[in-house]
């Protein structure tokens, strides 16, 4: 067999059908959902007379619509009525279900690879497009619409047409504050929004493969924010060690058999990628963005880009637009810009290494008085636990800022955290487009060590010059 | 599914690119559990002054007076020309549910988001994608013309303009067989239902730990 990628192998192993156009029928191993996505596949599953093909490869939890204070009882019905149709629907079909008394709910881009219910190999879908995510163990995760929520829940396999291959190589040794998120910005920066449409990017390199687990997922979660509907990583042994003792990971025998088969999830030597970018680790700054899409980034030492340097009109009309949304003019330094929240969290970087780099920095800080709001919010109940189980939450708190529960919160702002409208947010998350963390609000992307120093200064800072 | 197979009708131009959908329909009309109904609150933070509400009273908002789609002369459009890499961002399905609700059949652009697509398709909505120059000239020509129409026909995958220009464009032969003859997904799939049980049945043996929780 000649030289495969990492994707292609995956991609064979769940052909059940090819179909004479180059589409087939993919077998998927494993189903998250959440209470957003999921009521009309349900529905339509109920209204057609269809049961779920398999109910044991199917994990919900709670998330987007959760409030992270007072869970008792949730004030918006209509948000109370989202999250009891998931429940209700979980109990009728007897499907797992992480609900908010339970110290397992939590982002469920987060709790799936905590659970080891995402494994070297599979298929892994969820109505989402951070979905994305879970490559990072060298599995085929992406996101899909509530329609292919219903197909996957009635046949357990998806009509997909195969993706191209793109690697992204990162070779050297990142600088110091520089972290995956750092990374991610700066890919998108380079390739643009659209520059992973059609791929799926695998991410190699020296750079990727000094990485944590943590890390690896941060930068497949953002793969879809660079165009691509799903991010891979090969399996090593950070992945093998990751995941041993996992409670849904294979035990004995079993994990002995499946560890042998994840070792072969890699590109092969000679394989063929249909395009590939070289990124110097070396080379890359901490990253903030300054407009209303990723691919709108800056080092955190640089200005607001000027439109008038733009050739392209579309694009420079876009920036135009973006820099009256974001309240901002042309040549500012991103580091006088001042700010109104911050927002820790997000399935981007809400996991226990991401908490611990922010505490580091808050240590003995306190946030600025100009700053209304500083939240952390954990990615899920397991997270916030070993948290305080560290006492990350009183360095939080002592700091000033408020230790929530578990949940996508202001990442999206379905919930009662917000942006007011014209605030301006430093965010851990991932999408800084208009009105995502409330209307008119204004989001600027970072790495959460770079979120809390900001916090403390009241305006974006250069991490490398904090002593 | 609505099947899809020709359309003539006015076009309305909205000329920004990477339009994601949260821009599209704003997460707070994500707490529904319908599928139907999301139509006035399509483009809700441009179209309108105020903050909607998904309990609110929608007559009582206040429309955005310069928002394309509220200018009289694109009323009752089934259109949309759109440009490049429309409906980045989240795979809210919701997204192409509140353009087909609120009347449009057929979109015009360089590029889509890969998901944004393909949930398009499982709702009679067509995705058309032209080069770009092409959907360049086509603003040009909707801005110059009020009551600029299009016929879009997926029978012949042509875009044909008043002048009597032709602009073919691809579409996958088993997605245009769908969408022309509003076939369900599932039931297609599971014709299939012995090919799925045969790869569990291989698939067990070669890696056994991906069956049983
Ligand atoms: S944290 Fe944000 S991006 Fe992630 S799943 Fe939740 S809403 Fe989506």
């Amino acid at each position: 067999m000649s030289p495969r990628t990492l994707y292609d192998k995956l991609w064979d192993a769940h052909v059940v059908r090819a179909f004479a156009d180059g589409s087939a029928l993919i077998y998927i191993d494993r189903h998250l959902i959440h209470e957003v996505t999921s009521p009309q596949a349900f529905e339509g599953l109920r209204l057609a007379g269809r049961r779920p093909w398999r109910t044991d490869t199917i994990v919900a939890t709670s998330d987007h619509n959760v409030p992270t204070v007072n869970r008792q009882s949730i004030e918006d019905p209509i948000s109370r009525v989202q999250l009891e149709t998931l429940a209700a629907n979980c109990k009728a079909l007897e499907i797992t279900h992480y609900d908010l008394a339970d110290p397992r709910q939590g982002i469920v881009h987060v709790i799936g690879p905590e659970q080891g219910l995402c494994l070297p190999g599979m298929t892994i879908v969820c109505g989402d497009s951070h979905t994305s995510t879970n490559g990072a163990f060298g599995a085929l995760a992406f996101g899909i619409g509530t329609s292919e929520v219903e197909h996957c829940f009635a046949t357990q396999t998806l009509v997909l047409h195969k993706a191209r291959n793109l690697c992204v190589h990162i070779e050297g040794e990142l600088g110091p504050g520089v972290t995956a998120k750092d990374i991610v910005l700066y890919v998108i920066g380079v390739i643009g929004t659209a520059g992973g449409t059609g791929f799926t990017i695998e991410f190699a390199g020296s750079a990727v493969r000094a990485l944590s687990m943590e890390g690896r997922m941060t930068l497949c979660n953002m793969a879809i924010e660079a165009g691509a509907r799903a991010g891979l990583v090969a399996v090593d042994q950070t992945t093998i060690d990751y995941l041993r003792g996992r409670p849904h990971a294979p035990q004995g025998t079993l994990w002995q058999a499946a560890e042998t088969a994840w070792r072969d999830l890699r590109s092969d030597a000679g394989a063929v990628f249909d395009r590939e970018v070289c990124i110097a680790a070396g080379d890359i700054p901490p990253q903030v963005t300054w407009g209303t899409s990723p691919e709108m980034v800056v080092p955190i030492d640089g200005c607001v880009p000027d439109p008038a340097d733009e050739a392209d009109p579309v694009r420079r009309q876009g920036m135009q637009r973006a820099l009256e949304y974001m309240g901002l003019a042309a040549g500012t330094p991103m580091r006088a810009v001042n700010i109104d929240k911050v927002f820790i969290g997000s399935c981007t970087n809400s996991r226990i290494e991401d908490l611990r780099a922010a505490a580091r920095v808050l240590d003995g800080r306190r946030v600025a008085s100009s700053v209304r709001l500083a939240l952390v919010v954990p990615g899920s109940g397991l997270v916030k636990q070993q948290a305080e189980a560290e006492g990350l939450h009183e360095i939080f708190i002592a700091a000033g800022f408020e230790w929530r529960e578990p949940g996508c919160s202001m990442c999206l702002g379905m919930n009662p955290d917000q942006l007011a409208p014209g605030e301006r947010c430093a965010s851990t998350s991932n999408r800084n487009f208009e009105g995502r963390q409330g209307p008119r609000g204004r989001t600027h992307l970072l790495s959460p060590a770079m979120a809390a120093a900001a916090a403390v200064a009241g305006h974006f800072v250069d991490l490398r010059e904090l002593a | 599914m609505q099947p899809f197979t020709r359309i003539e009708g006015l076009v309305a131009p909205l000329d920004r690119p990477n339009v994601d959908t949260d821009a599209i329909i704003p997460k707070q009309f994500l707490k529904s559990i319908r599928r139907s109904g999301f139509g006035p609150n399509l483009f809700d933070e441009w179209r309108y002054l105020d903050v909607g509400q998904p309990d609110a009273d929608q007559s009582a908002r206040v429309l955005n007076p310069d928002f394309v789609l509220n200018l009289p002369r694109y009323q009752g459009a089934s259109v949309l020309l759109c440009r490049e890499n429309f409906g980045c961002g989240s795979s809210r399905e919701h997204a192409p549910w509140a353009i087909a609700d609120f009347g449009i059949r057929a979109l015009i652009a360089p590029s889509y988001a890969d998901i944004f697509f393909s949930n398009c398709c499982k709702n009679g909505l067509l995705p058309v994608v032209l080069p770009a120059d092409v959907v360049d000239e086509l603003f040009r020509a909707v801005a110059a013309t009020p009551g600029y129409r299009l016929t879009v026909d997926l029978t012949t995958s042509e875009v044909r303009t008043p002048e009597g220009q032709v602009h073919g464009f691809n579409f996958n032969p088993a997605l245009r067989e769908r969408l022309l003859q509003g076939l369900d997904d599932i039931g297609a799939t599971l014709a299939y239902a012995a090919d799925i049980r045969a790869y569990e049945e291989r698939r067990r043996q070669e890696a056994p730990w991906l069956f049983g929780r």
